[in-house]
């Protein structure tokens, strides 16, 4: 039953808008379109990502990934787009997206640190920066992040980070606020 | 003897680029070098490592950085016969470093020398060699040579990949998949990144010989999203791949068709445990499969599919080329081959280590890690990731090899060492251990989802010095419990580290007495 209601949303969703032409290459001017563009056009783009993976073998991954790429998260309008492209319920949708942690519902802040928890990083003192910079989170910047993350694979020169996605290692507070001056 | 003969390589490797390589590379091209971004040697606390090629090898410069450059570059560019070996963090010729070349490097032999973009260094490396053999003879019988290597699954289990093979093969469908685990989650583990970024290529020849083997005609590569350097890297050699007849319809001519698809994950652990990969690869939540049907039997869209780590897949090529044989020559008992051991952590010396199986526990964290990072004296490693045991140092002698660990109640998992010095506090490790499969757990089964949270409530308890003889028993018939009745090693593995820090360092977890300060004694 609940399956059937979230269907008749759905289509009377999809009948407010039509697809546009979808151009696979003009990546950069969709993104920056996206960031202030009204309900249709998200709908659109996020119904144009999911008809280009109709192909595909398992496609809600690739699909997921992709929304996150453009649109920063997946809102509960792009979730039901999306279970109706691909003929899923939206719950099915739902679920794989509550389910892993890079799916944001949100839009993320202007920045984010991802700081690693794992054992080899806690060797060197992972929980001490981890714990450290959550508590001065607002000192490295406006808008900032701070996040956990197990494991970058960067476990022989811990505490590892990511800051705004890109790696580094040896992280210290002194190294934080060396590399987030320009967030200030 | 030494003059540069005009290429610099500085890695491209992850790790080296968390170091700051991308700017000793820029600054490198900005003087007018030709820079090659190959991967890493595993010696990584000497990233970023800058080789310089010279007619008498390649010269290595470690920690290198943007500021150093220009004198070096300038070195280069004149191609003079100055004693480069004079130069400030010279470490000599990098094939030749003491490190290295008591290494046996069988996976690992073409990482950091190779150009990892250039499909025509990788097959003047030995590339390809194993394909063209393998297409050469029927499936059984490539099967049988894998069989014949004794190469066991890398990814933790140990499973005897030929026979794996075996099943899918005997297995009867239209349709039949390979599948690569490269959701390499475990903490202290980075093999299978490093091999990737540095050498892609192996494992696009490893799943072809396996497609071949198997009766398979399409695979995934399922890639956690942390390592999106990793993802970068095989995609382009993909792509490569299939420009050069390798991939794709009629493989070389042989009639083989094979596609090969790279998928991303997102942020699980438990989506390393090979029946979430597969749900999350079909596009569901990753939550475990009961067992049986096998992957083997029924596996990705229900269809036989033969699922494997990157190292395992990474060893077949020079397997089959050279026969399983010669890989089975190394080793010792019933673990054969080489294994790729990962030094992690409070370690001096940190990086890949790859040696015969059988070498001890000592030799790696003391003459290869050359002890703590911190200098304090080695207390404990934990080895075979976040589900592995703690071992303190009197255990050290252990020899690495599946059977000899799991008699001394630990395992090798992926071949990850964390070293801790001797300020880590081990019922925080234990707490840890259950906060983290609480966080990871998928929650289908009761064992793992709710036992970890009350696993975490218990030492909590235990810290904090409440009923400390009564809730270790608790937490003892709790860890049983988890242990015999979770669906998976995520659950049925956390008490692992949880009872090797109770058995080794009880002192830690026995009540600390407060003196009136507060401070405790």
């Amino acid at each position: 039953m609940a399956q059937e209601g979230n269907r008749s949303q759905d289509s009377s969703y999809s009948d407010e808008c039509t697809a546009p032409h979808y151009d696979g290459q003009d990546r950069h001017s969709r993104s920056c379109l996206m960031t202030t563009a009204p309900t249709t056009d998200r709908t659109a783009l996020v119904r144009a990502i999911a008809s280009q993976h109709l192909a595909d073998r398992g496609p809600l991954m690739p699909v997921l990934h992709e929304v996150m790429e453009e649109l920063g998260h997946i809102a509960r309008e792009d979730v039901e787009t999306i279970a109706d492209v691909l003929n899923l319920s939206v719950a099915e949708v739902h679920g794989v997206v509550s389910f892993y942690h890079d799916f944001r519902t949100e839009p993320a802040a202007a920045h984010t640190v991802a700081l690693c928890r794992g054992e080899a990083c806690q060797s060197v003192g992972a929980e001490a920066l981890y714990d450290g910079t959550r508590a001065r989170a607002g000192s490295l910047g406006a808008d900032v992040e701070v996040a956990e993350v197990f494991c970058l694979g960067n476990c022989a020169l811990g505490p590892s980070g990511t800051l705004d996605g890109r790696l580094h290692g040896r992280l210290s507070a002194e190294r934080l606020d060396a590399l987030t001056e320009g967030w200030r | 003897m030494t003059a540069p003969t005009g290429r610099v390589f500085v890695p491209g490797d992850a790790a080296a680029v968390s170091v700051g390589a991308d700017e000793v590379a820029a600054a490198f091209a900005a003087a007018g070098a030709q820079v090659v971004r190959n991967g890493s040697r595993g010696m990584l606390w000497l990233e970023p490592l800058v080789e310089v090629e010279t007619d008498a090898g390649r010269v290595g410069f470690g920690n290198v950085t943007p500021a150093d450059v220009p004198e070096l570059a300038e070195v280069v560019s004149r191609r003079s016969q100055s004693d480069l070996l004079d130069h400030r963090g010279c470490v000599g010729v990098v094939d030749e470093h003491p490190w290295l070349i008591s290494q046996r490097r069988v996976s690992f032999v073409r990482v950091g020398v190779v150009d990892p973009t250039s499909i025509a260094d990788y097959e003047a490396h030995g590339g390809w060699a194993g394909l063209r053999r393998a297409l050469s003879l029927s499936p059984s019988e490539v099967v049988q040579e894998v069989t014949d290597s004794g190469l066991r699954g890398r990814g933790g289990a140990g499973f005897p990949a030929g026979i794996k093979w075996k099943t899918v093969l005997d297995t009867a469908s239209d349709l039949k998949f390979v599948a690569c685990n490269f959701d390499e989650g475990d903490s202290g583990t980075f093999a299978d990144r490093m091999l990737v970024e540095g050498d892609p290529f192996t494992l696009v020849e490893g799943m072809t010989i396996a497609a071949h083997a198997v009766g398979a005609s399409e695979g995934y590569v399922y890639v956690r999203s942390e390592y999106p350097h990793a993802v970068a890297a095989l995609r382009r050699a993909v792509d490569t791949a299939y420009t050069h007849g390798y991939l794709g319809q009629d493989v070389l001519g042989s009639g083989l068709t094979f596609d090969l698809h790279v998928r991303v994950g997102a942020g699980a652990y438990i989506c390393g445990e090979e029946s979430s990969m597969l749900e999350s690869l079909e596009g569901r939540r990753g939550e475990v499969r009961a067992k049986p049907p096998i992957p083997a039997v029924k596996g990705l869209w229900g269809r036989p599919t033969a699922v494997n780590n990157v190292l395992t897949l990474c060893a077949v090529p020079m397997i089959v080329s050279d026969g399983g044989s010669s890989y089975a020559e190394l080793g010792t008992g019933r673990s054969r081959g080489t294994q790729v051991f990962q030094l992690a952590g409070n370690v001096k010396q940190g990086g890949i280590v790859e040696l015969p199986f059988g070498v001890s526990l000592r030799e790696l964290v003391e003459e290869y890690g050359g002890g703590t990072l911190s200098g304090r004296p080695v207390r404990v490693a934990q080895v075979g990731g976040p589900l592995g045991a703690f071992v303190p140092v009197s255990g050290f002698d252990v020899p690495m090899d599946y059977e000899a660990l799991a008699e001394s109640g630990a395992m090798l998992g992926h071949g990850g060492i964390v070293v801790f010095d001797e300020t880590v506090d081990m019922a925080r490790m234990a707490r840890f251990a259950m906060e983290f499969c609480s966080i990871e757990s998928c929650g289908k089964c009761t064992p793992c989802r709710v036992g970890s949270t009350r696993g975490v409530e218990t030492i909590d308890r235990i810290i904090a010095g409440q009923d400390v003889g009564a809730n270790l028993v608790l937490l003892d018939d709790l860890c049983e419990t988890m242990t015999k009745g979770s669906l998976c090693a995520m659950g049925g593995l956390t008490p692992m580290p949880v009872q090797s820090a109770i058995k080794h360092f009880p002192e830690d977890f026995e009540p600390q007495e407060i003196e009136p300060s507060g401070a405790p004694v």
